[in-house]
């Protein structure tokens, strides 16, 4: 049997609540140590203890961090799901799982190792309240010998995975080390799959998303932050508060250089963000889908009244609560017209950890220079998975506070007007509160230049097309596209987000199994920029890869692509509520493009369940 | 009058503001006014101030006074998250939040509970006529039982006594006037002024066009037979060395957070203003009997406000310069090892 090394998944099915969490990070941080690119992926229930849950790591050596479709090697906790997890496995794949399960009358065509677990933590845990916590460590000590990876790893990993909790590491030792053991007297390796070192994550990083974007926000100087509990945007906040708290004390004076409030509702947080950029703080709010809908009637006031705001919106998937602990890139028509009348949104959409960082701090910069709503379009998949990463960079640059009108520019211009046109980009200038500057009065409702309140249609007329005129400006200054061109190749994919990661490898299977080549533009931010149009103009046959049912960016570029580009245009969509993967984007590009059957193609569990006879 | 002028050398000019776009007689207007007096006399600096509204008549308001301090009409019942917001942006700001009875008893209620709970640093106004009058009439949640509409519609529901759930929820000065009561209102004004947590001042003003008829219990004629002061209100600014003799057990001294001193001269009841419990029972006692208790109702000058709760410092957080906000490479570097 040929070895697969540094090549295959592991899924790990538990009981949400029973502490696999330690022993999955562990998991996953002893392959990065070993030099293996890693990516880890939290499929967990909107539930506090019970439900199942899943934790899939995927070695790749190649580097792909997307999800993996095929699971090679799972490890079947949960006696709840366990028939169903072992059933739904492809042929040739491996499992291990507790004895009494007694898994291995199910299948014939894959390789299963039993393991008793109870028996086995029992001997190792005195406490018996403590010996659920710990139990899941036997795995990784089984998964230690039967796949090569170095046991001192484990330790190292455990141990900064635990921190200064002496008695836990204790057991979790014991336990870990107690799976070795069984695992070198009892099993004997019939499957192909190794960890082998290699040098390709030195100095790299590991975080997640909303860690990284909470980094950006102090680092772009956040003053005020106002939230309301949502996944999966929580944990953005809460790390936040945990480095203010480090960071952001002030030395000689030990107060705080920082409000952050947990506010009765979404409304009230995004009314406090935009109170305190109002009065010249720089103000964001973390949210999620349902908090997004709320936060829609001050939106409008944001983009109306001018006021520099933040969100950021950690998307989840549905309608209505949806899949809360799922994720999907389903708010971006939502995002872009977030309000009523005529409103359009600078939407940021950051692909990995390290975007997460710097467009946290973009964010802030273009809400000041465009004095409006800037919404940072995460996923739960970026913001609550752990990535790799090179690690993230010092900001050089100053922070932009945008046109803050001041003595000079006072006497430059010979008198001021709120809303009025000065440079020709469509921004005028503000003044805040106790700055000595004019005052103004702020208000959703019609007003002119001056900000006086008017119903006049001339008035409304010369504002919202100013609006628009500084809409267009902003093009020149969000960030753009990533493009990696084919030439002469027939088709182009453009996605963004964390498709990425599933497009990037697609993009490489394509090649590798069909010699087709594929253009690529990842957008980055919306209004769209000039390179979106190039890149369409450059290929035959568009494919718009999206984790949602409606195609949202797709029609969202409909509204501004001329007719022939719109035509080019087709869709590649997964919104099942798992990370996209990119034999999901290489099957449904071949078939659109007539090179396999749809039928050839399994698509779901639930076909493989029905093929193991539920 | 043209001449006047205040301890800062300032006219009466910029503490005035745009003209009135109410009815002729509503009583918001009369509340303007007495807080043009207050901010002039007492000399407040109008560029520090903030005046912050929601929507409805009262929340058109703020530009009818002190034209020369900025101002934001925000959207319908979020006043107090916005003024939250501000204060937290910059502690040395004294905000002013005009409301309605709908703008706080309906749609607002969530975030006036929730701004009485914090104590933030905020005058907030009701201009309380029970009705809705942008949208020609309609019951809001201060509406009495019993009261009449104009069409014959009787309210049948339980009104919000806004100052009895206010104390309940926690907030530090709270007060209850009437729009056509000068003297009382100017001096719980003042008072307002140099109180350092949320003052509520729930002001009975009467709808002139959907309100004043026969059959409302918020019309003139209504408030000025059934306004039942507990108490007669002298304010004393830190800055004037005037002493005020009383007997002792008729008067209730309060000394300010800033200095200043007030003395609450005891009317209809006997009751302690410094008492939370005191304070609710005279104001269920008094709407028992058909009157509305007003005055200074309770007070408590000590109370953390939410700013210092949140111990920010000292400054306005709004304007810390960059190497304040922004950590130094050794903090990212520290983090990144961490992450390793």
């Amino acid at each position: 049997m040929a070895r697969i090394v540094n090549d295959f998944s592991i899924q790990v099915a538990t009981v949400n609540g029973s502490g696999s969490q330690t022993a999955n990070l562990v998991l996953l941080r002893s392959i990065f140590q070993m030099g293996v690119p890693v990516s880890g992926k939290n499929m967990f229930p909107s539930n506090i203890a019970g439900l199942p849950t899943w934790y899939t790591i995927r070695a790749n050596k190649e580097g792909y961090v997307g999800r993996k479709k095929e699971i090679d090697f799972l490890v079947a906790m949960n006696v709840e799901t366990a028939r169903e997890d072992v059933l739904s496995l492809e042929a040739g794949a491996a499992a291990l799982y507790d004895e009494p399960l007694k898994l291995n009358a199910l299948r014939s065509d894959l390789t299963l190792y039993p393991v008793p677990f109870d028996k086995l933590v029992a001997e190792v845990c005195k406490d018996a309240k403590l010996r659920r916590l710990v139990k899941n460590m036997i795995y990784d000590g089984v998964l230690s010998k039967l796949l090569g990876i170095e046991l001192a790893q484990m330790e190292h990993a455990l141990r900064k995975q635990l921190g200064k909790k002496t008695k836990a590491i204790e057991l979790n030792l014991a336990a870990l080390h107690a799976g070795f053991a069984y695992a070198e007297q009892n099993l004997t390796k019939r499957d192909p799959y190794c960890i082998e070192r290699m040098d390709k994550t030195a100095g790299m990083i590991l975080v997640e998303g909303n860690a990284a974007a909470a980094l950006g926000a102090m680092m772009a100087g956040v003053t005020v932050v106002a939230w309301y509990p949502i996944t999966p945007s929580s944990s953005l906040p809460e790390t936040l508060i945990s480095y203010m708290r480090k960071y952001r004390i002030d030395k000689e004076t030990g107060k705080a250089t920082f409000a952050i409030v947990q506010a009765e509702d979404e409304i009230a947080a995004i009314g406090m963000v935009i109170g305190a950029a109002w009065a010249g703080a720089r103000a964001m709010t973390s949210t999620s889908g349902p908090g997004i809908s709320l936060m829609s009637e001050f939106a409008g006031l944001a983009y109306y009244a001018e006021v520099p705001t933040v969100v950021f919106d950690i998307q989840r998937v549905g309608p209505s609560t949806g899949l809360p602990t799922r994720t999907a890139q389903g708010d971006i028509l939502t995002a872009a017209m977030l309000s009523h009348g005529d409103t359009k949104h600078i939407l940021l959409i950051p692909a990995s950890v390290e975007e997460c960082y710097t467009m946290a701090m973009d964010a802030f910069d273009l809400a000041e220079r465009f004095q409006t709503l800037v919404l940072v379009l995460s996923d739960l998949d970026l913001a609550m998975n752990t990535w790799m990463s090179t690690p993230f960079r010092y900001p050089d640059a100053p922070i932009d506070r945008g046109k803050l009108l001041d003595a000079a520019t006072l006497k430059r211009l010979g008198g001021w007007g709120r809303y009025q046109d000065v440079d020709g980009d469509g921004i005028p200038y503000r003044t805040i509160p106790g700055d000595g500057m004019p005052p103004y009065f702020t208000r959703g409702s019609g007003h002119n230049e001056k900000g006086q309140y008017s119903e006049r249609p001339d008035d409304y007329v010369n504002n919202m097309e100013r609006l628009a005129r500084k809409f267009e400006t902003a093009r020149q200054y969000v960030p753009k596209p990533e493009v990696l061109d084919a030439p002469g190749a027939d088709i182009g994919i453009i996605g963004f987000g964390t498709s990425h990661w599933a497009i990037e490898e697609s993009r490489d299977q394509l090649e590798r199994e069909t010699a087709m080549r594929a253009g690529y533009l990842r957008l980055r931010a919306y209004p769209f920029t000039e390179e979106l149009t190039a890149f369409v103009q450059r290929y035959p046959r568009i494919y718009v890869v999206e984790q949602n049912r409606d195609a949202q960016m797709l029609n969202l570029m409909r509204l501004e692509l001329p007719p022939a580009q719109i035509a080019k245009l087709r869709s590649v969509l997964h919104f099942n509520g798992l990370p996209i993967d990119a034999r999901s984007v290489t099957d449904e590009i071949l078939i659109q493009e007539g090179r396999k059957e749809r039928s050839a193609v399994r698509t779901s569990v639930s076909a493989a369940l029905a093929a193991g006879g539920e | 009058m043209a001449d006047r002028i205040n301890r800062l050398g300032l006219e009466v000019t910029p503490y005035r503001g745009g003209k009135t776009t109410l009815c002729a007689g509503c009583g918001h207007n009369a509340i303007s006014e007495r807080i043009i007096d207050a901010f002039f006399e007492l000399g407040v600096d109008p560029r520090q101030v903030v005046k912050l509204s929601g929507i409805g008549c009262s929340s058109k308001s703020p530009a009818y006074f002190l034209g020369a301090s900025h101002g934001f009409n925000s959207v319908h019942g979020r006043m107090p998250s916005v003024g939250t917001g501000a204060m937290l942006a910059n502690r040395k700001l004294l905000a002013i939040g005009v409301s309605g009875d709908g703008d706080t008893g309906a749609i607002g209620i969530g975030q006036f509970v929730h701004l009485m709970r914090r104590n933030v640093p905020l005058i907030y106004i009701i201009e309380d006529n029970g009705c809705y009058g942008l949208t020609k009439g309609q019951f809001s949640p201060t509406a009495d039982v019993g009261s009449v509409l104009k069409n014959g519609i009787v309210n049948d529901l339980t009104p919000i006594d806004s100052c009895a759930l206010a104390i309940q929820l926690g907030a530090s000065f709270v007060a209850r006037s009437f729009s056509g009561d000068k003297r009382q209102l100017l001096s719980i004004l003042k008072a307002s002024l140099s109180h350092r947590g949320t003052a509520l001042i729930d002001v009975i003003s009467p709808c002139v066009t959907f309100n004043d008829h026969e059959g409302s219990t918020k019309s003139y004629a209504y408030a000025k037979d059934h306004d039942e002061p507990v108490d007669e209100v002298s304010f004393v600014p830190y800055f004037e060395d005037i002493s005020i003799d009383y007997e002792p057990g008729t008067t209730t001294e309060v000394r300010m957070h800033d200095g200043s001193r007030l003395y609450l001269k005891k009317v209809a009841e006997d009751y302690d203003p410094t008492d939370k419990l005191d304070a609710i029972r005279v104001i269920h006692e008094t709407a028992r009997r058909g009157e509305f208790a007003t005055g200074v109702l309770y007070i408590e000058p000590d109370k953390d406000d939410f700013v210092t709760l949140l111990n920010v410092v000292d400054e306005p957080l709004a304007t810390l310069p960059l190497e304040r906000v922004r950590p130094g490479r050794e903090a990212l570097e520290e983090i990144m090892e961490s992450l390793r």
